[in-house]
């Protein structure tokens, strides 16, 4: 168990800049998890935390000790890897050894830690067969076990997950995360996967480009996304963006739809400004017909999902709006009256960053002002 | 089940399949039967008579020392061109595995040798081991050594068995260099993050994974020092000096074509036939059954 600390990561290869200069500081026994879409840098990030690759500038820091200079082996990490990356030659029994007994430690040692680590996994019965004889899951665990036994400062998860079918992959996620907290080790875990981010994640480092775009809570990225990307990439499906104007000197939001919604506050230091809103699919609210300030959708597609269905439609603007609805599924081609309620929208600037209201008044004077 | 393709004539088929077997017939099925008959006849210098002799010919060759002789330096040959074309084109194809520059340019140079003819690269050796000519010879005798593989008969074998490994290595260091660049990289990154050095690595992951290539080759440089060696003994040493270097295939050469003893050079290509044969059907056993993983 270690604390982790990135300071200023950054790398190139050639001319192509990878990652622009990433910091990050993981407490002892927290579990980050680094989510972005493929191509953003993640799993570079990751293996420079590994040390397979290094740094073109910053420092990698382990338990307070600088090793951005060391070699993989004198790191003390174990990793995971998407394709497992185990030793096909070699017996489950031989795959776990191997980093203990490079270690040097005694031969009844290495039985005992072996086999608590298998017990623990349910690996106990495969010991003696190769890796092409198990199942993809029992090869993740074999994965997994490797990484255990040598009871590292630091796992390190290039999306482990990836390679499973939809159900194992469920069951599995739930595994890890139960293990990381009976272990209790710093862990750095890499997906593209929202889903495995938003339930593994003690903290969420949301990547776009090379850079971290937001460092947050599961919960805090899904209610304040710091920019337009983690508001998009983070909920399924996606946060709906509308295009609108500030007006009433920021107190409220015009909507090209055509609506306008008062706001609980102006944004800070915006009073007349192009921005977008976003509204997350739960978040609509299907009204009767009649309601005031209720803006027409055109239902163009419905997606049942059992407990609730996916409505995808057409707003007067032209622009898209899906809304998730659990007791509603209309026939496509009719029209659905929606309200967008003030409390759940979120504004980003033209520059895409998230607007912040100037201060947040009581919830009364919410419901005043939008009524 | 196997698909099964229908021909709509019998014809059709046989006809396909008559060019390979004519090819096969008259330059394997053949001279090999040929070889065979050859083996219980003698005939006598001038080739008038000719006479059945049953397995007689095999009989003098198993008490023939000269044979056992040139048995035992076979073997003693063939071990050392495979040690040294397998050890030699490995450790080049480690070398080339890593990302250096101009890899492609390397790799194309080190295939070259596998391009020249035997008796091409015989000359080339001659030019480095020749006494008085040669670099390697030259330097040799000048600094005390007495170099001369035209009399010493250890010398004679140490520059056979060089030269054929020479034009080895560069077969060899591509069938090493696509079973390299065929292990995952992730599975040698979890042996350096287990704390595996270079060398424990090579030795504990990487060697035991090419195991499938190394027995591959194995099986053809054992075949290749066996019977493929023919033109270079024959230009540098001609199995000399005093049948130092004299292979099975040479013999087989000599007493057949030049002491005109048909019977008995039928009877060693026979031997040579079933050892080759042999070697084959080892390797598809163990191919088959997988050598390490």
């Amino acid at each position: 168990m270690a604390t982790l600390e990135l300071r200023g990561i950054r790398k190139s290869f050639g001319d192509v800049h990878v990652l622009h200069g990433i910091d990050l500081q993981v407490a002892e026994g927290e579990f980050i998890v680094i989510v972005g879409a493929s191509g953003c840098g993640k799993s570079t990030l990751l293996r420079i935390v590994a040390g397979l690759e290094t740094a073109t500038e910053g420092r990698v820091l382990i338990g307070g000790v600088d090793v951005t200079r060391l070699e993989p082996k004198d790191r003390d990490i174990a990793m995971v890897f998407q394709n497992y990356a185990l030793y096909p030659h070699m017996s489950v029994f031989d795959n776990m050894a191997y980093g203990l007994r490079i270690r040097g430690l005694p031969r009844a040692e290495i039985e005992q830690r072996v086999r608590r680590t298998a017990e623990m996994l349910g690996l106990g019965e495969l010991l003696r067969r190769k890796p092409r004889e198990l199942s993809g899951g029992q090869r993740q665990r074999v994965a997994m076990g490797r990484a255990i036994v040598r009871e590292p400062k630091l796992f390190l998860f290039d999306e482990p997950l990836s390679n499973l079918d939809a159900k194992l992959r469920v069951q599995m996620r739930a595994e890890i995360k139960r293990l990381q907290r009976r272990l209790g080790v710093t862990s750095l875990y890499v997906t593209h996967d929202q889903v495995e981010a938003m339930t593994l994640g003690d903290r969420l480092v949301v990547m776009n480009g090379g850079r971290a775009e937001q460092v947050a809570t599961p919960m805090e990225v899904w209610r304040e996304p710091a920019n337009m990307y983690v508001a998009g990439f983070i909920g399924a499906p996606a946060m709906n963006f509308l295009h609108g104007r500030l007006c009433s000197e920021g107190n409220a939001v015009d909507l090209r739809a055509g609506c306008a919604i008062a706001l609980a506050a102006p944004p800070a230091g915006v009073k007349d400004a192009e921005v977008t809103v976003g509204i997350r699919p739960e978040h609509v609210r299907i009204v009767g017909n009649g309601t005031v300030g209720a803006i027409p959708l055109k239902v163009d597609l419905v997606e049942p999902l059992g407990a609730e269905s996916l409505i995808h439609g057409i707003l007067p603007s032209g622009e898209g709006l899906t809304v998730r609805a659990s007791d509603c599924s209309p026939f496509a081609g009719t029209t659905l009256p929606v309200v967008l309620p003030a409390e759940h929208l979120h504004l980003f600037g033209e520059d895409g960053r998230r607007l912040r209201l100037a201060h947040a008044r009581s919830a009364t004077a919410r419901v005043r002002a939008g009524a | 089940m196997r698909k099964k393709v229908i021909f709509p004539q019998i014809g059709l088929p046989y006809l396909l399949l008559l060019p390979q077997l004519a090819i096969t017939s008259v330059f394997f099925f053949l001279p090999a039967g040929q070889a065979i008959w050859f083996s219980f006849l003698r005939q006598d210098a001038f080739g008038i008579r000719t006479e059945f002799v049953g397995f007689e010919n095999f009989v003098e060759l198993v008490q023939d020392p000269l044979y056992l002789e040139s048995l035992w330096i076979t073997l003693v040959f063939s071990f050392w061109v495979t040690a040294l074309a397998m050890s030699v084109a490995l450790g080049l194809a480690v070398l080339a595995d890593r990302h250096i520059r101009g890899a492609t340019a390397y790799k194309t140079l080190l295939i070259w040798p596998y391009a020249i003819a035997p008796a091409v690269a015989a000359v080339l050796w001659i030019f480095i081991f020749h006494p008085q000519v040669g670099l390697l010879g030259r330097f040799l005798n000048g600094i005390g050594v007495a170099w001369d593989y035209k009399l010493n008969g250890t010398q004679a074998l140490i520059t056979v068995v060089v030269a054929s490994a020479w034009k080895q290595v560069s077969y060899n260091f591509l069938f090493f260099l696509a079973g390299l660049q065929s292990i995952p990289r992730s599975v040698l990154e979890a042996a350096a993050i287990d704390g595996a050095s270079p060398a424990r690595r090579f030795w504990t992951v990487v060697f035991p994974l090419l195991s499938p290539t190394t027995f591959f080759l194995l099986v053809i440089n054992l075949t290749y020092a066996f019977f493929d060696t023919f033109g270079v003994i024959d230009a540098l040493t001609k199995g000399g000096p005093a049948k130092a270097t004299t292979t099975l295939i040479y013999r087989a050469y000599i007493d057949g074509r030049v002491n005109l003893d048909l019977g008995s050079s039928s009877a060693q290509s026979v031997v040579l036939m079933l050892a080759v044969i042999a070697l084959t059907a080892v390797q598809f056993r163990f191919i088959e059954r997988k050598v390490h993983y």
